[in-house]
């Protein structure tokens, strides 16, 4: 159909409510277009603000037609709890790559546990980590990050964002 | 980088359109998919106000728009329902100014109770309808839904799905501006008031401005070909365009913007130009329908696409005639209650006393999920008093003292207080009990204002109507207000134990509600207080 080449990067991000998964695919697709892709992205609102689970799709690349990833096509399935990667691995296309907060969990240990007081890391910012390891993988450059991570966080709270932002680029490596 | 191009949602490029038109005032009643456009509105400088229901809204919006204004009318698929009054006269009495319905439908129910196809209010009352199928066209499309509604006289109704709704995708601006309505108020009594002598002859008018419509649409802009191999045509409209450009990018596509009235001879040459005909839509056959009607043939999708939403994959299937059993992602973790939420303690103690409940539509839905599994029936907005007083009617005097119809206070604002007056009116024989959830907020769409919180739309100090004051004052002796746990396990079960009409309002305020809505405040006060 496209010649066998690939247009399109398709993200499923996948999470449970309250962990930010809306937030962090919206700090990706402003990174995407301000990379210059065409991006389309895609969500479900409603029962899932009370803790169900919440998807969201993210498709960049020259031409994005639906906003919803096809089934078997998501070059990545980015969770942000390991409980939502089981069901959702249909998503992802042969050789499609699996990101999990598991190498933070093993460092910082399970989010709600973490100590606000002592560590970088906090419940609010998990999300942004998780996109410093995403990030390893897409070719955004490093200001578009920069820029889409401002352009989403509460004001004063970009500089501590930034940092686990690199904490997630330096575990995602590791 | 395109500066120039915004990543906006559907709802987002819907309201950014409607305060380009100059819209005067947008009202509605909040509801998923749908909320979000009036809050970005008043956000940006527009004038929007949440009504208590969608029938109310509506019929603000006609109001409007009788005054030579611009109105903005919103609501979920569901919320039609309840406007369905209004909506269906307004189609014959047209409008002075503009008057734009945005009828946000639901299919798959990512969170609706049934996913019903508004495409079906536009046939059956004659109301002109526009589909966008991303964000860019809904931001187009509802700028000539004004042009249209003003040019035509006529209300126009502006399909969105959950998909257009809240997607987002890259919106280019128009340069153009529209100038401001003209408001002012032109007497005509034959035209608005739909007494039966009246109502005759604006038939007439309406069906006289469709078949207009229907000409003009047969060379609107509004529906586009996509120039292909003429192996395969496809017709389509809204989402469903997006996923049929991905299915089969090299077939030749019909994309009808404008689906009510259809430009029927622009869609018979089409099919004639193309070697197979193939009509693809989300939900009910309804360009099926009406194409064979008028004698242009076409193929449909097999009846186990008409559940759900489409997709990329769904599409290729239908085109490939596979019927074979879909792969389906499991849902995951279903939604719960909140921790902490008051709620939860309410449906503990329905269930220590064994009541029968009749539920209604709003967060506390999810009581009749495990652990809880205290929700007995549960229909559309409101019905939780009415099921309520039929269930005490008919059961036995043991059985129907343990009914207790529970509704939480947006919803009772919305549509319970005529079930109040019917309960007042026709007592059952052994009474009623209606338990009021007043957690001060519409939790369930993401903490709305209504007339029970003292706060208008944008949060701005506005009269509050408390509903202890409106059943005392519609006849309801017993009326208790309580907080929740042993006090509304003790009002409960002493009401049980009668057999009079009893309101016990359980006043607890939403968790969520610290986080997300701000103190109320007065005309003037600083915003970051």
């Amino acid at each position: 159909m496209n010649n066998g080449k690939r247009t399109v990067t398709n993200v499923v991000f996948a999470g449970l409510g309250g962990l930010g998964v809306l937030k962090a695919s919206d700090i990706f697709a402003d990174c995407a277009v301000f990379d210059g892709y065409d991006v389309k992205k895609s969500e479900i609102h409603g029962m899932s603000q009370r803790g169900g689970s919440v998807t969201s799709d993210v498709r960049f690349g020259d031409e994005v037609w639906s906003p919803m990833v096809p089934l078997g096509e998501a070059d990545f399935l980015v969770a942000f709890d390991e409980t939502q990667v089981d069901h959702n691995r249909p998503v992802l296309r042969e050789g499609g790559l699996i990101i999990t907060p598991e190498r933070l969990v093993g460092i910082y240990g399970p989010m709600n546990e973490l100590n606000e007081q002592t560590l970088p890391l906090t419940t609010r910012n998990f999300n942004v980590a998780i996109l410093g390891m995403l990030s390893l993988h897409v070719p955004f450059a490093q200001d578009n990050w920069e820029k889409a991570i401002r352009a989403n966080v509460p004001e004063g709270t970009y500089d501590q964002n930034l940092s686990v932002f690199h904490l997630g680029r330096r575990f995602g490596t590791e | 980088m395109q500066p120039d191009r915004k990543l906006l949602s559907g709802n987002e490029a819907l309201a950014t359109a409607a305060l380009h038109a100059g819209i005067t005032m947008g009202s509605g009643y909040p509801g998923t998919p749908s909320s979000e456009i009036l809050e970005e509105f008043n956000k940006g400088g527009g004038f929007a106000r949440w009504s208590p229901n969608e029938k109310v809204a509506l019929e603000v919006g006609i109001g409007v728009a009788f005054a030579g204004g611009r109105a903005l009318v919103t609501m979920k698929h569901v919320g039609v329902n309840v406007a369905a009054d209004p909506y269906f006269s307004v189609a014959y009495t047209g409008v002075d100014g503009a008057l734009v319905i945005v009828s946000a439908d639901d299919p798959g129910m990512s969170s609706s109770q049934n996913e019903q196809d508004n495409r079906r209010f536009a046939l059956a009352a004659g109301m002109p309808t526009i589909e966008p199928s991303n964000s860019q066209e809904t931001y187009d499309f509802f700028l000539e839904a004004v042009r249209l509604s003003e040019e035509w006289h006529s209300p126009v109704m502006f399909r969105m799905t959950t998909r257009v709704c809240h997607s987002k995708s890259l919106v280019k601006f128009a340069d153009e501006s529209f100038a401001p309505p003209k408001p002012g108020f032109t007497r005509n009594i034959p035209g608005r008031v739909m007494i039966p002598a009246h109502a005759r002859p604006a038939h007439r008018r309406m069906r006289d401005r469709l078949a207009k419509l229907q000409a003009w649409n047969e060379t609107s802009a509004l529906n586009t070909v996509h120039e292909g191999d003429a192996a395969l045509g496809i017709i389509t409209s809204g989402i469903s365009y997006v996923h049929v450009r991905e299915a089969a990018p090299d077939a030749r596509v019909l994309k009808l913007g404008m689906t009510y009235p259809l430009p029927f001879e622009r869609i018979r040459q089409f099919a004639q130009s193309v070697k197979r005909c193939v009509v693809i839509e989300e939900g009910d056959p309804y360009l099926v329908e009406q194409l064979r009607m008028n004698g242009i043939a076409v193929e449909d999708k097999p009846e186990a696409f008409r559940f759900g939403e489409l997709n990329v994959n769904r599409v290729r299937r239908i085109l490939a005639n596979d019927t074979s059993p879909e792969t389906v992602i499991k849902g995951g973790k279903p939604p719960e209650l909140c921790a902490g939420c008051p709620h939860r303690m309410t449906f503990l103690t329905l269930n220590r006393l064994n009541c029968i409940v009749s539920g209604d539509i709003g967060c506390y839905t999810l009581g009749a999920l495990p652990p809880f599994e205290a929700m007995d029936s549960q229909l559309c907005m409101g019905a939780s008093i009415g099921i309520g007083l039929g269930l005490r009617h008919t059961l036995p005097q043991n059985e129907a003292r343990r009914v207790v119809s529970v509704i939480g206070d947006s919803t009772f604002f919305h549509s319970g207080l005529t079930g109040i007056a019917e309960m007042v009116y026709n007592p059952p024989k052994n009474g009623h009990i209606v338990l009021i959830l007043d957690n001060g907020t519409t939790a369930m769409t993401g903490m709305q204002e209504h007339p029970g919180t003292g706060r208008s739309l944008d949060h701005m100090a506005a009269q509050q109507i408390l509903p202890e004051d409106v059943v005392r004052a519609m006849g309801v002796a017993n009326v208790k207000t309580v907080g929740y746990g042993r006090e509304l396990e003790d009002a409960l079960s002493e009401a049980m134990a009668q057999d009079a009409v009893t309101v016990i309002v359980m006043r607890q305020p939403c968790r969520l509600m610290k986080v997300k809505t701000p103190a109320p405040k007065c005309e003037g006060e600083n915003d970051d207080e």
